[in-house]
C-alpha cells in the first residue's frame, strides 16, 4: 500500500472556532477512502485541505502538514492552480457551467492555453468514455450542460475534472442531489475510476460508504476518531463512538 | 514561460489594473474638490452667504440662491414624502400579483428612467402654464417631487420589505387588522430606512439644476421668495451663472458656492448612511 | 365600521400610487401635444433628414441630426471612460478584493454618482478642458471630450454597482468549480463569471448609456451651444438636453415654434431613453427568472 495523502498534525481554526484539531492520518493511493460523520464534523473541511479550497474563506487558519506525494502542498512556493490540476474535486450539486457539454469538458484544458482542436476533442471523448456519458450525449456535444438530468451533469462535473488528467478525485458528497438510479451510475463510476485515481470521498450515506469505499474514516467534532479498512470500520470498530454511529443511534 | 506562469503573471497583473481603476475615479474627485477649494475657499465669507447677486462679482453672494434652495427642498419634501411613502405601502402591502400591480411597477421602473430635463418640460406645460403657478417656488416644488417620487417609492418598498414577517404575523396574531399592524409594527419598524431613501432623494432635489431651468427659474433674481409664488432661483443655478461667465471672477465665486453645495450635499448623504447603519443594526 | 376604515385607507393609498402613472400620462401628452402642433409647421422628413439646426436664426433649419449626433458623441465618449474602469472595478471588487475593502470601496464610488452634475459641468470646463488642451492643440474652449470624459467619471458607479450586484449574484458552486481546476481568479471572471452575469451586466450598461443620453449639466456648461453633425471631439456641439437648457435660458414666448422646438427635442430624448429602460427592465426581469 502507497500512501498518496497525507496529513500531520492538523489544526483548522475557522477565527476562534475549532474545526479540526489534531488529525493524523494517511490516504492510500487508487483506492477509495470514504470520510463520514455527522453534519458539521469538519470531514468536508478536511477534504478541501488537499486542494487548498478552504484558501477562499477569509477566517481560515492551518497548523501542521498536508502532504501530497511526500511533499508539504502549504510550503510558500507551492503554485496552487498547478497544485489543482492535480488534484480535481466534484461538488455536492452538479455544477456545469452555463456552456455546452463540450465546452464544460474543454475547460480545464483551454484555461491551460490549450487549443489544438484534435487533442481537446480527443481528450474530451476519453474523458466523458471515462465518466460513462460518451453513450448518452456524443450527439449533443454543443447542447448546453444545463439541459441534461441532474446524474448527467454531475457526470459532466466529472468528466470536467478528469479531462485535466489529475491523479486524485475529491468527491463531496457527491451523490447527495441525485435520485437513486443516477446515485448507482456515478457510484459504479467511482468504483471504475479507483485503479487510476486516488479517491475521496465525503458522504452522509453510510451504505454508499460501505458499498464503494476500501477505506473509511470517522469524523466527529473535529476530530478524527477512528481510521480502517472499510469491512474493519463497518463490522468490528474499535471506537464505541463510531459503532453508535454506524449503527444509527446517533448523527 | 510555460501556461501556467503566464496566467500567473496577468492575474496578478490584473489585480494592480483592478486596484487602479478603484483608485482612478476617487482620486479625480479628490483633485477636483482640491481645486475647487484652493479656487473658492477664500471667498467664503458672511457677506457671501448674505448678499443679494450683483453685477459685479466681488460684491454677488449666493443669499437668494441659498433661500430659494431651501423654500424648494422643504416644499418639495412635504409634497413628495407622504405621496412616495403611501405610494410605497401600497405597491408593497396591498398590491396583488395582477395588471395593475405589474404595469405600476414597470411605470416606476421608467420613471426612475426618464432624464431630469423632460420632467422640466412636464412641470413647464402641466404646472407654470396650464396650472397658472408661473415660474414659483410652488410650480418648481411640484416639478421636483414627481422627479424625486420613483426614489422614495423604491426605498420605502426596500425597507418594508426588510421587515421581518415574524412581526406582521405577531401583530395579526393579536388581531391587529392590515392597517393597524402596517401603522403600528411595519412603518416603525421600516423607519430608518425609509428616511435614508427620502434623505437621498431630498440630496438629489438639492442638486437638481435642469429641470428648474426649464420650468424657468431666474438665474438673477434680486430678492429671496417671501411665499411659495414667488420667483425664485437656486444653488445650482446660480452656480450654472457663474460658471457661464467669462470673467474669471466669476468663476471664483462659482467655486465658493460649489463648495456650499458639496458640503450640504455631502452632509445629506453622511446623514443618510449614518441613518442607514443604525437601522440596520437595530433591524438584525 | 372597522372593515369600511380599511378599505377607505386602502382606497387613499392606491390614490397616492396612482399618481405616478398620471404623471407618465403627463409626460407623454405633454411632449406629444406640443411636438403635433410642432410638426404641423415643420415636416417629420425634414426633422428627420435636414442636416442643420438652426431654429433661433433668421434662416431656420429644424434638422434633429446634429442634436442627435451631439448627444450620441458624448454619450460614445461617456462610455469609452466608465465602461472599461466599471467593469474592472466590478470584477476586482466581486473577484479579488477582500469584503472588507468592497465595503469599503463600493459606497465610496456612489459618492461620485451623488455630486450634483452641475459641479461636473465645472470641473470639465474649469480643469478638464484646460489640462487637455496642454496635451491637444486644436483643442476648443467647449468639447465633446471633456464633457464626455467627465460624465464617464460620473457613471462609473452605475456600471461598477450593478455589475457587482450581477457577478455576486453567480452561484458560488460555479466560482469553486472553476478555481478547483486550477482556473486563476482572471480566467475565472472571464470565463465563467462574466458570460455567467452577462445579462446583468448588459443591463448596467444600458442603463449607463441612458443617465448619458438624459445627461444635461455636464454637457449645457463643457460642449458648448452649437448643433453640428460631427464626430469630432474636439469642437463645440450641441445635445438635445443642452439646446432645451438654452432655449430655456431665452426668452421664448409660449406657442411660438421656438417653444415647441424643445418639446419636440424633448419627445425625442423620451423615446431614446424609453427604448433603453424597457429593454434593460426586460433584460433584467428575465435573469431574475433564470436564477429562480
Amino acid at each position: 500500500m502507497k500512501i498518496k495523502l497525507e496529513s500531520k498534525n492538523v489544526d483548522v481554526y475557522y477565527d476562534k472556532l475549532k474545526a479540526l484539531s489534531n488529525i493524523n492520518m494517511i490516504i492510500p493511493e487508487n483506492a477509495v477512502t470514504a470520510l463520514i460523520g455527522p453534519s458539521g464534523c469538519g470531514k468536508s473541511t478536511f477534504l478541501r485541505l488537499f486542494n487548498r479550497m478552504n484558501d477562499y474563506i477569509d477566517s481560515f487558519k492551518l497548523s501542521g502538514d498536508v502532504l501530497i506525494d511526500g511533499q508539504n502542498i502549504y510550503e510558500k512556493n507551492i503554485l496552487v492552480d498547478e497544485l489543482r490540476k492535480n488534484v480535481g474535486m466534484v461538488f455536492q450539486k452538479p455544477n456545469p457551467f452555463p456552456k455546452s457539454i463540450f465546452d464544460n469538458v474543454a475547460y480545464g484544458l483551454k484555461i491551460q492555453g490549450i487549443k489544438d482542436k484534435e487533442f481537446l476533442r480527443k481528450r474530451v471523448k476519453d474523458a466523458l468514455v471515462q465518466a460513462a456519458l460518451w453513450d448518452e450525449v456524443k450527439d449533443d456535444l454543443n447542447k448546453s450542460a444545463l439541459s441534461l438530468s441532474g446524474g448527467q451533469q454531475q457526470r459532466v462535473c466529472i468528466a470536467r475534472t478528469l479531462a485535466v488528467e489529475p491523479t486524485i478525485l475529491l468527491m463531496d458528497e457527491p451523490t447527495s442531489a441525485l435520485d437513486p438510479i443516477a446515485t448507482t451510475k456515478v457510484e459504479q463510476l467511482i468504483t471504475s475510476l479507483k485503479e487510476k485515481y486516488t479517491i475521496v470521498i465525503v458522504t452522509h450515506n453510510m451504505q454508499q460508504a460501505g458499498r464503494i469505499s476500501d477505506y473509511t474514516s470517522f469524523f466527529y467534532m473535529g476530530d478524527l476518531i477512528e481510521f480502517d479498512k472499510t469491512d474493519v470500520i463497518f463490522t468490528n470498530p474499535k471506537q464505541k463512538q463510531t459503532e453508535n454511529y454506524i449503527t444509527g443511534r446517533f448523527g | 514561460m510555460n501556461n501556467g506562469k503566464i496566467n500567473r503573471v496577468k492575474d496578478t497583473i490584473f489585480k494592480y489594473v483592478g486596484i487602479l481603476a478603484c483608485s482612478i475615479g476617487l482620486i479625480l474627485l479628490a483633485i477636483f474638490i482640491g481645486n475647487i477649494l484652493i479656487d473658492g475657499f477664500s471667498r467664503i465669507d458672511l457677506d457671501f452667504l448674505t448678499s443679494l447677486p450683483s453685477r459685479k462679482a466681488e460684491k454677488a453672494g449666493i443669499l437668494t440662491a441659498w433661500s430659494g434652495s431651501l423654500w424648494i427642498v422643504v416644499l418639495t419634501f412635504f409634497i413628495s414624502v407622504p405621496i412616495g411613502v403611501c405610494a410605497g405601502i401600497y405597491l408593497e402591502e396591498y398590491g396583488k400579483k395582477g395588471r395593475l400591480t405589474n404595469l405600476l411597477e414597470i411605470n416606476i421602473s421608467n420613471l426612475a428612467g426618464v432624464p431630469s430635463i423632460i420632467y422640466g418640460l412636464l412641470g413647464l406645460e402641466i404646472f407654470v402654464r396650464l396650472s397658472k403657478m408661473g415660474s414659483s417656488v410652488l410650480a418648481g416644488s411640484f416639478t421636483l417631487s414627481l422627479l424625486i417620487l420613483p426614489i422614495i417609492i423604491v426605498a420605502t418598498r426596500e425597507a418594508l420589505r426588510a421587515v421581518p414577517s415574524s412581526i406582521r404575523a405577531a401583530s395579526y396574531g393579536l388581531g391587529a387588522s392590515k392597517w393597524q399592524t402596517i401603522w403600528y409594527q411595519v412603518l416603525p419598524a421600516s423607519s430608518g430606512g425609509i428616511l435614508t431613501g427620502v434623505i437621498l432623494a431630498i440630496s438629489r432635489a438639492v442638486g437638481e439644476t435642469a429641470p428648474l431651468i426649464v420650468v424657468g427659474a431666474l438665474a438673477y433674481v434680486p430678492f429671496t421668495p417671501k411665499g411659495i409664488m414667488d420667483e425664485f432661483t437656486v444653488l445650482p443655478i446660480q452656480i450654472f451663472n457663474w460658471v457661464s461667465r467669462p470673467q474669471h471672477e466669476f468663476s471664483i465665486n462659482a467655486a465658493a458656492a460649489i463648495i456650499i453645495l458639496l458640503i450640504i450635499t455631502f452632509a445629506l448623504n453622511g446623514i443618510a448612511v449614518y441613518f442607514r447603519n443604525k437601522w440596520q443594526k437595530k433591524l438584525s | 365600521m372597522k372593515k369600511y376604515k380599511e378599505k377607505l385607507i386602502e382606497f387613499f393609498l392606491k390614490l397616492t400610487a396612482l399618481v405616478t402613472i398620471l404623471t407618465t400620462i403627463g409626460i407623454i401628452w405633454v411632449l406629444l401635444s406640443e411636438s403635433i402642433s410642432f410638426f404641423k409647421e415643420v415636416s417629420i422628413l425634414e426633422f428627420i433628414t435636414d442636416k442643420q439646426w438652426t431654429p433661433l436664426f433668421a434662416r431656420k433649419h429644424f434638422g434633429i441630426m446634429p442634436l442627435i449626433s451631439g448627444t450620441i458623441l458624448t454619450t460614445i465618449i461617456a462610455l469609452c471612460v466608465s465602461l472599461p474602469i466599471g467593469l474592472t472595478i466590478a470584477i476586482y471588487l466581486s473577484e479579488y478584493a477582500h469584503i472588507k475593502i468592497k465595503k469599503t470601496i463600493k459606497p465610496l464610488l456612489e459618492i461620485l454618482a451623488a455630486v450634483p452634475t452641475v459641479v461636473y459641468g465645472f470641473f470639465a470646463l474649469m480643469v478638464v478642458t484646460p489640462f487637455l488642451q496642454n496635451i491637444i492643440p486644436g483643442l476648443a474652449g467647449f468639447n465633446s471630450l471633456s464633457a464626455g470624459i467627465v460624465m464617464g467619471i460620473m457613471i462609473i458607479p452605475f456600471i461598477s454597482s450593478l455589475s457587482e450586484d450581477a457577478l455576486s449574484s453567480v452561484p458560488r458552486s460555479l466560482r469553486d468549480a472553476s478555481y478547483g481546476m486550477g482556473a486563476t481568479r482572471l480566467q475565472t471572471s472571464f470565463k465563467v463569471m462574466v458570460p455567467a452575469a452577462s445579462s446583468g451586466i448588459v443591463v448596467s450598461v444600458i442603463l449607463a448609456f441612458s443617465r448619458a443620453i438624459g445627461e444635461t449639466m455636464i454637457v449645457a456648461i463643457a460642449a458648448g451651444q452649437q448643433p453640428r453633425l460631427t464626430l469630432n471631439p474636439l469642437v463645440p456641439v450641441e445635445t438635445i438636453t443642452a439646446y432645451i437648457v438654452q432655449v430655456s435660458l431665452g426668452d421664448v414666448a409660449h406657442g411660438s415654434l421656438e417653444y415647441k422646438t424643445i418639446f419636440a427635442a424633448g419627445i425625442t430624448l423620451f423615446v431614446f431613453t424609453f427604448i433603453l429602460n424597457n429593454i434593460s427592465y426586460w433584460i433584467r426581469k428575465k435573469f431574475r427568472e433564470e436564477y429562480e
